[in-house]
């Protein structure tokens, strides 16, 4: 699972009104590379909540990203790249995505988050 | 200007959808106007179902474009003649301009002539003595087989007293045109599903999947999302035209194990050395998981929805749907962690629902969303009314003929509308409705026995209508 994904994910059980970030527990991580794109990046950085995104890369290791960003930054390539390292090359392998309300684990196995609820969640 | 627009004899109501749609990709159409659809002719006396089409596009870079990307295009020929004969042949090619004419015929470029047919076979030896009555047209570059710089196109159709396919109004006509652009479909073999790794009982046709991700208007770096992945193979179409994915299925068996290490969703890409998809996950399009304020980040959304007839949609919630509210079920503490949610079956009418909620917050605005509908056909004719959505215009219903009780329709929907409160504050009451009266719901939904076992009446009638008249030689829609 990629910080894209966990920008992206929020834990839906009933009655939990924040649900947003969810809290990373790795056990497994790794690193892939990805074709640099940097139209796909400037399209996806309106939609990023960013203070999720420098979180989720520092409990996977990654603190290069800044901890405040504005649109201006997206004309620097250096600035690019770390967030495209952050966005898309990083992997959650094995693990779990921990709701922060209820504390529920969401287990991450070869790469999946698990998001289905059970019977009494929904 | 006009081309002659020929096409693989397939799939027929996909067909111009596909070239319009493609015509969009490549800038056919100016921005701001609300017109997608192309000016279409037919050849004289032609069935709408024949393979010859004209069609007018703005220019031969756009005509070349479409050619070359579509899959159901054979080829798009500027066109510099056509009769009934070859004298009327000859008197159209002469009348042609000439200034059209002789930038393609000039000394020092290279040429062939191909003799093509459609609805007979011309031998060898006919289609030399056809390319040697060209004599009249003053060709001075030099033949080359292998790689000429122009292509000309003889191409032929026949007189259609028997019953090879098409309807007898077909004329004999015979074209000749210069090949604008024409279509690779080497991506097939390459792509089809038998040497697919990993695949399931609804695994998408590959040309399906390719003709899908058109309509979708896919281009690289564009966010695409099925939200059924099962074993990718939508998204592998996607993602051969340059698209990040990303998939979600709620068979967890499906997304993540597949059938063994590697046989897989993952290896289904890495089998073409296609870009991983950005995400998989397991989630119930029921209850997505995205965030509150997540919205616009699809650019298109491309599924094979599961409408229970070949495979049918399950949802969360399960025991707790089917006992009531009455006694909900509760999961005990201790057997949490390992705890696997029994699941629901889950009706299309909520599918759709979910799906066009899903589409009308997550679609960027001009994002596309491209799914199969599956219709009953009663009297061998299908209703036309399909589902419909305030932010969603249609713009292509394409029918695919199944069997004889049931047929699924390609339909292309475009995001024009923004999504307000008010389309989620319905959208929220329609899905309790769902969840009350959940039984009821599935009750309505009847597809797959209407289908499978229809009722007395029907079965009558279709018995009635086999022996008045044995099937209809023609069968339009089902190539």
């Amino acid at each position: 699972m990629r910080l894209l994904t966990h920008n992206m994910l929020s834990s839906n059980i009933k009655g939990v009104t924040n649900g947003f970030p969810l809290l990373i527990e790795a056990e497994k991580f790794i690193e892939k590379t990805v074709d640099f794109n940097p139209d796909f990046l400037k399209n996806m950085y309106p939609k990023i909540e960013w203070k999720a995104l420098v979180s989720a890369a520092t409990s996977m290791g990654y603190n290069q990203l800044p901890e405040e960003v504005e649109p201006s930054m997206l004309e620097s390539e250096e600035f690019l790249k770390k967030f495209h390292h952050a966005l898309l090359e990083l992997h959650l392998e094995e693990g779990a995505l921990i709701c922060p309300e209820t504390g529920r684990r969401f287990a991450v196995i070869k790469g999946i988050p698990n998001m289905l609820l059970h019977e009494d969640e929904v | 200007m006009w081309y002659l627009c020929v096409f693989f004899h397939r799939l027929l109501d996909y067909r111009r959808p596909e070239v319009e749609a493609l015509a969009q990709l490549f800038g056919a159409f100016e921005d701001g106007d609300d017109k997608n659809t192309l000016d279409w002719k037919l050849p004289e006396l032609h069935h709408p179902d024949s393979p010859f089409h004209l069609v007018n596009l703005p220019s031969e870079d756009i005509a070349k474009s479409i050619a070359n990307r579509s899959i159901l295009v054979k080829g798009i020929y500027e066109l510099w003649g056509e009769g009934s004969s070859y004298e009327e042949l000859e008197e159209a090619i002469k009348a042609y301009p000439e200034e059209r004419k002789l930038p393609y015929l000039a000394s020092g470029t290279t040429f062939r002539i191909i003799v093509d047919s459609f609805g007979k076979a011309i031998s060898f030896q006919e289609q030399n003595e056809r390319i040697y009555g060209f004599k009249y047209i003053p060709f001075k570059g030099r033949v080359n087989l292998k790689n000429p710089e122009h292509k000309f196109w003889l191409i032929e159709t026949d007189e259609y007293g028997s019953n090879n396919g098409l309807p007898p109004v077909v004329q004999r006509r015979i074209f000749f045109g210069r090949e604008v652009g024409a279509a690779d479909r080497k991506l097939l073999p390459t792509y089809e599903l038998k040497s697919r790794k990993y695949l399931g009982p609804t695994a998408m046709d590959a040309e399906m999947a390719f003709l899908m991700a058109n309509q979708a208007l896919v281009t690289p770096g564009k966010l695409v999302y099925d939200p059924f992945v099962g074993t990718g193979s939508i998204l592998v179409g996607a993602a051969h035209y340059g698209a990040m994915t990303m998939g979600a299925d709620i068979d967890i068996r499906v997304v993540r194990d597949g059938r063994g290490p590697e046989c897989n969703v993952w290896s289904n890409f890495e089998q073409y050395g296609l870009p991983m998809p950005v995400s998989l996950l397991r989630a119930d399009n029921n209850l997505p998981p995205w965030r509150p304020g997540l919205k616009e980040v699809f650019d298109a959304i491309i599924c094979d929805p599961p409408y229970g007839v070949r495979a049918g949609g399950r949802k969360s919630g399960g025991r707790k749907l089917l006992k009531g509210t009455v006694d909900p079920y509760t999961v005990p503490d201790d057997k949490r962690l390992d705890h696997i949610p029994s699941t629901a079956p889950y009706s299309l009418a909520e599918c759709i629902h979910d799906l066009f909620e899903l589409a009308a917050r997550m679609l960027v605005m001009g994002g596309r969303l491209v799914f199969f509908y599956p219709v009953l056909r009663e009297d061998g004719s299908t209703d036309t009314h399909f589902p419909e959505h305030p932010c969603f215009t249609l713009v292509a219903a394409c029918e695919q003929i199944l069997s004889f009780r049931y047929s699924r329709i390609l339909l292309t929907m475009v995001k024009k509308g923004p999504y307000s409160e008010d389309i989620a504050e319905a959208a929220v009451k329609m899905h309790l409705d769902f969840r009350e009266n959940h039984l009821k719901w599935l009750e309505d939904g009847k597809l797959h026995s209407a289908v499978f076992s229809p009722n007395d009446s029907q079965t009558a009638s279709a018995e009635s209508k086999l022996n008045k008249d044995s099937k209809p030689k023609y069968r339009g829609k089902y190539v």
